[in-house]
């Protein structure tokens, strides 16, 4: 299986690489439009800030070529935010794969959301085998609301979207490559889906 | 809910675990990647490795150490030591650190906070601060606690989180290798008065410091050394202690 993991500099994709080859496979690391476009798995990680990543993924010309992919596609973290229609982090139109938008967390809350937070609502091919109540790793300032495509839920002060999906797109607000046994358990299950 | 984390920081010298009290009388206590890795089994939330010894020339080994780190183990960890540069930070992301934490550098250069920030995001800086209790003020001091400065450790918090660090790592020297408890009084400040996490270090001895610290002081995290890397506490029983106490963990 050929995957690709989107290395276009505002991701831990290291982490990610590893993570696929602690389950036995092996992912490329590729800004290349066309190795994306013809991956069997595409993987689209982030870390950093919705501006400069969507900036970063339009000077390679990704930002035309995420939303059409055909093969099944998983968001990681800020990948989830860009994968919706608009952030408010640096006020940045994103890839419109999702009608939903990237908000800051209330200012009563401490911010970045760090570390293990329970997943509930579970109903995705994505959570086969995981279990409501078990713990996911999060980092992250802005969230995604509960929506119509969302399909696992988290609670940080309020309720919000732990993961999203819609046909081939898939997307986790968590990190699975840093959730342990659980986010293994969503990386095997992700990597597994027929086209 | 948000778990509250439990963090062994493994002290390393030329890629080995090492761990001294009141910084000094370092003694081995073992393999970073192998420690690690039984530390993620028994319920770790998180991982800090701190290089005591980094120097320029050390920084090509740490890195290869924290790229043997990430392909080993699946939580997330934290790498600090001797951090100075945009440049050092690049290379441990890129090798697979999900965090770095400085320390001295930030201290003589607050701006390196802001740079690191704005090129890697807030959520991957951890601003780690040592402060001692001196003449009825905490001062932060640099150089693993040996050289005193003029800032206290509250107003550098502070100005630490306006310039962008995600998390603050505040080791108590008055307590660090004492195995008497965490700073209570100090963590509280700290917890109550920042909008980001505050993880306490230093003076963990029993199951009960670490209810206490989460309970009285409001922490989101706390770290400890030698009680792990010497099996005097096992993460097992202390999750479980402080579930029982009404401490939200993950198990």
């Amino acid at each position: 299986m050929n995957i690709a993991i989107i290395d276009y500099g505002a991701g831990n994709v290291r982490s990610v690489q590893f993570a696929l080859e602690r389950l036995g496979y092996s992912g490329k690391l590729t800004a290349d439009a066309g190795e994306i476009s013809w991956a069997d798995k595409v993987i689209f990680p982030g870390v950093g800030e919705a501006s400069s990543a969507m900036a970063a993924l339009r000077q390679y010309g990704l930002d035309e070529v995420i939303p059409q992919l055909k093969q099944p596609v998983l968001g990681i973290c800020l990948g989830l935010q860009l994968m919706g229609s608009y952030s408010e982090e640096g006020d940045t139109e994103c890839l419109g794969i999702f009608p939903a938008k990237a908000v800051a967390f209330p200012e009563n809350l401490k911010v970045p959301q760090v570390g293990w937070n329970t997943l509930a609502a579970l109903k995705s091919p994505l959570f086969r085998g995981v279990h409501a109540g078990e713990y996911a790793y999060f980092v992250h300032s802005y969230y995604v609301a509960v929506n119509d495509f969302t399909v696992a839920q988290s609670e940080y002060g309020l309720p919000f979207s732990a993961a999203l999906a819609k046909d081939n797109f898939f997307a986790c607000q968590f990190h699975p490559e840093k959730s342990g046994k659980t986010g293994e358990q969503v990386l095997r299950n992700f990597l597994e889906i027929q086209k | 809910m948000l778990a509250k984390r439990i963090i062994p920081c493994l002290d390393i010298k030329n890629g080995r675990t090492v761990k001294g009290t009141n910084f000094i009388n370092l003694r081995d206590a073992g393999d970073p990647v192998e420690l690690g890795r039984i530390y993620s089994e028994q319920g770790a939330d998180e991982l800090v490795f701190l290089d005591i010894i980094a120097t320029s020339d050390k920084r090509k080994t740490l890195v290869s150490l924290v790229e043997k780190i990430a392909r080993e183990i699946n939580i997330p960890f934290t790498v600090g030591g001797g951090i100075s540069r945009v440049e050092d930070v690049k290379e441990l992301l890129r090798a697979g650190a999900d965090k770095v934490s400085i320390n001295s550098a930030a201290v003589y250069r607050p701006e390196l906070i802001s740079e690191l920030a704005a090129r890697f995001g807030n959520q991957c800086i951890v601003l780690a601060i040592d402060a001692n209790f001196v003449n009825g003020k905490w001062k932060v001091f640099t150089h693993g606690g040996r050289r005193e400065t003029d800032k206290e450790l509250f107003a550098w918090a502070r100005e630490g989180q306006e310039r962008g660090a995600g998390e603050i790592l505040f080791t108590a020297m008055t307590r660090d290798g004492t195995k008497d408890g965490f700073e209570l009084g100090a963590n509280k400040i700290l917890a109550q008065t920042l909008r980001i996490p505050v993880i306490a270090s230093g003076g963990a001895g029993t199951l009960h410091h670490f209810s206490d610290v989460f309970l009285q002081a409001d922490v989101d995290a706390a770290l400890a050394a030698s009680v792990f890397h010497y099996g005097e506490i096992k993460i097992k029983d202390l999750k479980h202690k402080l579930k029982e106490d009404g401490i939200e963990v993950r198990i």
